[in-house]
């Protein structure tokens, strides 16, 4: 069923298709409609779930942990401040191996205070052990919540996901979105099994246990083996969520890379408006391509070299900056393969991106003049 | 009572008309006076009062987050210490959800270590500065948009946590509950709040025209129905010593109170009447 909705509407409809039994979670400006809207949901008996109003996210997220340790599906969201606050309990979900959804309304970090978007939010919990999925659109939202289920569940994996949606620019932003049946959702999302983590008096175990040094590292380790193996889960549900739903995703997406001389490596919302852009250059006859990250972790290094290998020069697009080094995507790519590349720090607080400024970035990446530069887009002049 | 004309919270502000977080916040400046830092917490004021690069401030002003202001203001009244400045007074502005929820755990222990600050809660009882959503100090019954009234729901299902009442149980020297609608009263608890050596704590009730749902002109109204029905009851608590410090001539009856807003509109009359008899039971209690 087609419905005109925001992204924020739409992780919500995800979720309560993904049937969810616990859902802690605290309000926060730009995700706090999906707060709402759940519990609306649940107010109206729309969705069969307990709502805990937390008195903070360090409490929603550990609420989490404990709903999922006990062996039950759950979904929290958040943003900037409030996925700052839960850090510390990030680590433990991830090590827990509670396979946990949370949507995530990308916004910058104080201070100073900003509601509006960038990415530095979740890139700064890249350590944490969490997957992240960046949607370009609310469709997208939609239908990566209920994959991410299915993927975060996979006995291989086991590791919690974080769904990212462009704050304010996806999340208040209504456009069509095409919702699956529950019937559909169902059958390719059964009812969670755990057969790991539960807490059951049949069958008593410890989560979260003290480790001294003979066992510490293991743990960690079996966290990278599943962050690896998560790799084929991915391409396996979304493989077999295309032949239920019709729709077509990857770790990344290839949008006219094939021939492409100058590819845009990008992440999210802004991947709309670079493809706008890409199609009039083409028109041109500029040989131009965008190569979008989906998956962000696990790291698709492979699927990302693959695409760029054969361009002249790749430009890296960061909503985010690690001071005193540049965008953590462009470091990341540059760190992993042998690509000529520039990086562009842009839209951080909300700073407008136009399509002016993607043209701009074909040309600099053309012609560079210093590759190390950390290349600053739409900066105000000193007055 | 003799109020100063000066004014440390400048207009021209974002607020909301009839917002009365700062008409609060306009009393007790004027009985803090100049030699005030105040700290907020993030929230409707910390928002409508600093919008970069303008501020509302008349006086040295931090905010940090959300959920730390008593520990920032902590470290505010101690390093004035360490510089010799003990006559400055340090005062805390936040929200309820700033208070109730996110922000108790630092409350409390702000309290304990006795810093020598007022802290001031301006309770509009739920998160307004991100649409109303409900918070630990929102009443039994109130339609919030995370508590939202439905076919399965009348609305917020708990009543209102008494912030106050934990506050005294720390054993800080002066803990008082306040409304904007009674300002002689409100300012007389912050002078001696700010007179106290150690924490003094002021609940600081404060309609909302929009959370709330009524007219903008009404705000003053509106404080004052809800300490007329005795939906809100002005005490203090000094060195231990509890006093009521109002008492309304006539109790009226909730509905007056209830009907008067948006957010209670839905109530069946059995929720009223639950509501009734529960502000009974406290007015009797207190007398009142
Ligand atoms: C850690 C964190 N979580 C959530 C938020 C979002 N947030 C900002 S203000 C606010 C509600 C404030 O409510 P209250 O303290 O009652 O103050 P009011 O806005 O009602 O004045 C929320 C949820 C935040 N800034 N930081
Ligand atoms: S929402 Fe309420 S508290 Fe916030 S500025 Fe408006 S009137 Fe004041
Ligand atoms: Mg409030």
């Amino acid at each position: 069923m087609l419905k005109v909705i925001s992204a924020n509407r739409a992780i919500a409809e995800g979720v309560k298709l993904s049937r969810p039994q616990v859902v802690p979670v605290y309000p926060i400006t730009p995700q706090t409609s999906i707060s709402e809207y759940l519990a609306q949901f649940v107010a109206d008996g729309d969705l069969n779930a307990e709502y805990i109003r937390v008195e903070s996210e360090h409490s929603a997220i550990s609420a989490a942990v404990g709903a999922s340790g006990a062996g039950v599906r759950t979904f929290t969201a958040t943003s900037s401040q409030g996925l700052a606050l839960m850090h510390e309990i990030l680590f433990v979900a991830a090590g827990m191996r509670t396979p946990i959804v949370m949507g995530n309304a990308n916004r910058a970090l104080s201070a100073p205070l900003s509601i509006w978007n960038d990415q530095q939010d979740s890139i700064s919990q890249r350590d944490t052990g969490w997957m992240q999925f960046f949607a370009e659109n609310a469709q997208e939202a939609l239908d990566f919540v209920i994959n991410a289920y299915k993927i975060s569940e996979n006995k291989e994996v086991l590791l919690p996901s974080m769904v990212c949606i462009d704050g304010f620019i996806l999340t208040h932003t209504v456009e069509p979105v095409d919702i699956p049946s529950q019937d559909d959702v169902d059958k390719f999302l059964p009812a969670y099994q755990p057969t790991h983590a539960y807490l059951d008096p049949e069958e008593p175990m410890s989560l979260g246990t003290f480790t001294d040094p003979d066992y510490y590292m293991e743990a960690r380790y079996a966290m990278e083996v599943a962050m690896q193996k998560s790799k084929k889960v991915i391409k396996d549900t979304y493989q077999e969520f295309e032949e239920v739903f019709g729709r077509q995703y990857g770790m990344i997406e290839n949008y006219q890379c094939d021939d492409a001389e100058i590819i845009l490596v990008a992440m999210g919302s802004i991947c709309g408006t670079i493809k706008a852009v890409v199609d009039i250059l083409r028109k041109k006859g500029e040989k131009v391509g965008l190569l979008k990250v989906i998956a962000y972790r696990p790291f698709p290094q492979e699927e990302i070299y693959d695409v760029v290998k054969n361009a002249q020069r790749i430009a890296v697009l960061d909503k985010n900056i690690s001071f005193g080094i540049g965008g953590v995507l462009f470091n990341e790519i540059k760190a992993k393969m042998e690509v000529d590349a520039s990086g562009f720090i842009l839209g951080l607080g909300g700073r407008d991106v136009s399509p002016d400024d993607i043209v701009n970035i074909v040309k600099q990446t053309r012609n560079p003049t210093d590759t190390d530069k950390i290349n600053w887009i739409g900066l105000k002049e000193e007055e | 009572m003799d109020i100063p004309e000066e004014e440390f919270l400048a207009p021209g502000h974002r607020a909301c008309a009839g917002c009365g977080a700062t008409i609060g916040v306009r009393l007790a400046l004027k009985m803090l006076g100049k030699n005030t830092v105040a700290v907020s917490a993030t929230g409707c004021l910390e928002v409508v009062t600093t919008p970069y690069p303008e501020t509302a401030w008349k006086i040295p002003w931090i905010h940090v987050a959300f959920e730390n202001s008593a520990a920032v203001a902590s470290g505010v009244e101690r390093a004035l210490r360490s510089q010799g400045k003990d006559d400055v007074n340090v005062v805390v502005f936040a929200g309820d959800g700033g208070t109730a929820d996110i922000g108790l755990q630092s409350l409390s222990g702000a309290m304990e270590r006795g810093h020598n600050l007022i802290y001031i809660c301006y309770d509009n009882e739920a998160y307004m500065n991100t649409g109303v959503q409900r918070s630990g100090a929102t009443p039994y019954g109130a339609s919030t948009t995370t508590s939202p009234h439905g076919k399965e729901s009348f609305g917020e299902d708990k009543p209102k946590k008494n912030i106050p009442m934990i506050m005294a149980a720390h054993g800080v020297p002066y803990v008082a509950t306040a409304s904007i609608s009674y300002p002689e009263d409100f300012m007389k608890k912050v002078k001696k709040a700010s007179e106290i050596e150690g924490p003094a704590y002021i609940h600081l009730h404060q309609p909302c025209a929009t959370g709330w749902g009524y007219d903008p002109s009404k705000t003053i109204e509106l404080g004052r129905l809800a300490v007329e029905t005795g939906s809100w009851i002005l005490y203090e608590i000094e060195d231990g010593e509890f006093k009521v410090t109002y008492r309304p001539m006539e109790r009226k009856p909730v509905n007056i109170y209830l009907e008067s807003q948006k957010r209670f509109k839905h109530l069946a009359d059995e929720e009223k009447e639950r509501i009734q008899s529960y502000v009974d039971q406290v007015c009797a209690e207190l007398k009142i």
